[in-house]
């Protein structure tokens, strides 16, 4: 075993880059590890726990790119270092060839860009409060898309943002849709009627959905950031983003999503959402449901896919109710008590798998009200024997980029339940759209196949459920996606919601 | 100025993952990338020093 390793000086390169350049790396001859990063004191950490802190890299600084890779040989570990030149100078290459000089500060850019009037912000946490602070002094509206932004500085932007008159989504804002165009990670879904306020990114991807299902689109999509309603940060971008909504005329509904706020926060998102004179839906997981009190049309439902349901409903202007499946519930229900005739009495467990943060959060609140008690990352003091893991929360994406994106986190803990003679059903979330990973579906397919016939050969029937949140229209093609999932023998319903009750339904419960 | 956002064409300042640009692009949404590095050469120390000038001078 060799281990080699290169450093360039100030060549900083963003996390998706260096994900690209390291999948690239590891399918070199002779090739067992690879680490693309740069040189922070974090990443210094992460080299030297995983073994592969080389004297150059050791010298590295933040702006220091750093690849070390480990292989079978010295003439493998060269030639995939070469590799990594060539991609490199071949990324420079492709840059000159534009013949445009890209501008290397927030002031610069705006000389170059006369009018721009929205900074999308994805640098680093640590450099993303002072980054967007300068893009609201230069009077644009921001997307804040990074995470590890203190809540202090989130209410001092926001306060800058609201003495200015402009939007601070986020931070952490992972998608929004202006003007019909996408920003972040975000579906391709059609324009239309529908306003959307939400504190998360794939709670807003999982009603755009679910909205274009239904034949309808978008007017704007805000995302607030998961602390907007929250006592500190007072509602501020929540409330100015439904006064915009009120004044859109493309808007003819407003849809807000998030958990439930601070009660008083609650009540004044309710008086702004009467005082629109539009009818709008609330979906605060976790919160109250029915029709709010008050004059007015403000629903209350507690999943994503009824928000999507009663806005579809309220814009058709007939009348809805819950349903805990679409479709042919009866279908739905018979293959479920087939799965669970399968199961050897030891298999009890449900153990969710989630690239997205919202819908670990929506299938944690629906096992527990069908299983009970839910351990997992979204509550570290559970104690229950179904488990769900938000593979997107910071302990799993510290030099790593987010699960959307890499599939490794998630392969590894597939292959590890494999093994397990206590899980029933696997749960799964696959997010399709722009930014997401090219292949999601193609990434986990030959895991969750192994991991079946690793199960199969044990004696088990191991259950995989899952919801693809996508669309037709998007780049990997929703249709298609399905597709690969279910040739892995995976069972795709419709949406998150669906996919948790049907996964508790395998396990016992009566959903 | 809200409303201002959402009733005008989009014209976008990306700062950080390139391929966000990229899309945007072939969106033929206006959008210009800034080749963003750490600032003060990533030390946030002498970055929070040039960020405390920088606010003197706004």
């Amino acid at each position: 075993m060799t281990r080699a390793g290169l450093v360039r000086k100030s060549a900083y390169q963003d996390s998706v880059v260096l994900l690209a350049l390291a999948r690239d790396l590891r399918t070199s001859a002779g090739v067992r590890e690879v680490a693309a990063l740069m040189g922070t004191p974090a990443n210094h950490d992460l080299l030297r726990q995983s073994g592969l802190l080389t004297v150059e890299a050791e010298s590295a600084g933040p702006n220091d790119l750093v690849i070390v890779v480990e292989a079978d040989s010295e003439s493998h570990a060269r030639a995939a270092l070469a590799r990594a030149d060539e991609l490199l100078e071949a990324r420079q290459r492709r840059r000159r060839s534009t013949g445009r000089v890209l501008p290397r500060t927030m002031e610069s850019a705006l000389r170059q860009l006369p009018g721009a009037n929205l900074a999308l912000i994805s640098v680093p946490g640590a450099w993303a409060a002072a980054e967007a602070r300068k893009a609201l002094r230069l009077g644009l509206h921001v997307m804040l898309f990074s995470d590890n932004v203190s809540v202090e500085d989130e209410v001092a932007l926001k306060g800058l943002a609201r003495d200015k008159g402009l939007l601070l989504m986020g931070p952490d804002c992972g998608t929004a849709y202006l003007g019909g165009a996408p920003l972040g990670f975000a579906n391709v879904v059609p324009r239309g009627r529908v306003g959307l306020v939400a504190a998360s990114g794939t709670g807003l991807q999982q009603v755009a959905c679910l909205l274009a299902a239904g034949g309808e689109g978008i007017s704007q999509a805000v995302g607030v950031g998961g602390r907007d309603m929250s006592r500190a940060v007072g509602g501020t971008m929540t409330l100015d983003a439904l006064d915009a909504l009120g004044a859109d005329a493309a808007t003819e509904l407003v849809v807000v999503i998030g958990k439930p706020p601070a009660p008083e926060i609650e009540r004044q998102v309710e008086d702004k959402l009467r005082a629109l004179g539009k009818p709008a839906v609330v979906a605060l997981l976790g919160g109250e449901v029915g029709v709010a009190p008050g004059e007015g049309k403000v629903r209350r439902v507690s999943t994503l896919e009824d928000a999507a349901a009663a806005a579809l409903s309220a814009l058709r202007r007939e009348t809805w109710t819950a349903r805990p499946f679409s479709g042919d519930g009866a279908a739905i229900r018979r293959r479920i008590a087939e799965a669970r005739g399968t199961l050897t009495p030891g298999q009890r467990t449900v153990h969710g798998l989630y690239a997205g943060g919202t819908l670990a959060y929506e299938a944690t609140l629906l096992l527990e009200s069908l299983l009970g008690p839910v351990s997992g990352n979204l509550r570290p003091h559970g104690v229950g024997i179904h488990r769900v893991i938000d593979f997107g929360a910071d302990e799993f994406t510290l030099g790593r980029a987010h699960p959307m994106i890499d599939p490794t986190s998630r392969i590894e803990a597939i292959a590890a339940l494999a093994k397990d003679p206590r899980v029933a059903v696997l749960l799964l979330d696959i997010v399709l759209g722009h930014g997401a990973a090219a292949d999601p579906a193609g990434d986990l397919a030959p895991a969750l196949r192994a991991a079946r016939e690793a199960a199969r050969q044990d004696g088990r029937t191991l259950h995989v459920v899952a919801s693809v949140i996508g669309t037709e229209g998007d780049p990997q093609g929703l249709a298609a996606q399905v597709a690969k999932l279910e040739d892995a023998g995976v069972w795709v319903l419709s949406s998150n919601a669906q996919a948790a009750r049907a996964a508790a339904g395998i396990a016992g419960a009566d959903p | 100025m809200i409303a201002d956002l959402f009733a005008r064409e989009l014209r976008v300042i990306n700062c950080g993952l390139e391929g966000f640009a990229q899309e945007l692009e072939q969106l033929a949404v206006p959008v210009i990338h800034v080749e963003w590095s750490p600032p003060a050469g990533g030390d946030p120390r002498k970055a929070a020093l040039l960020a405390a000038l920088e606010d003197e001078d706004a």
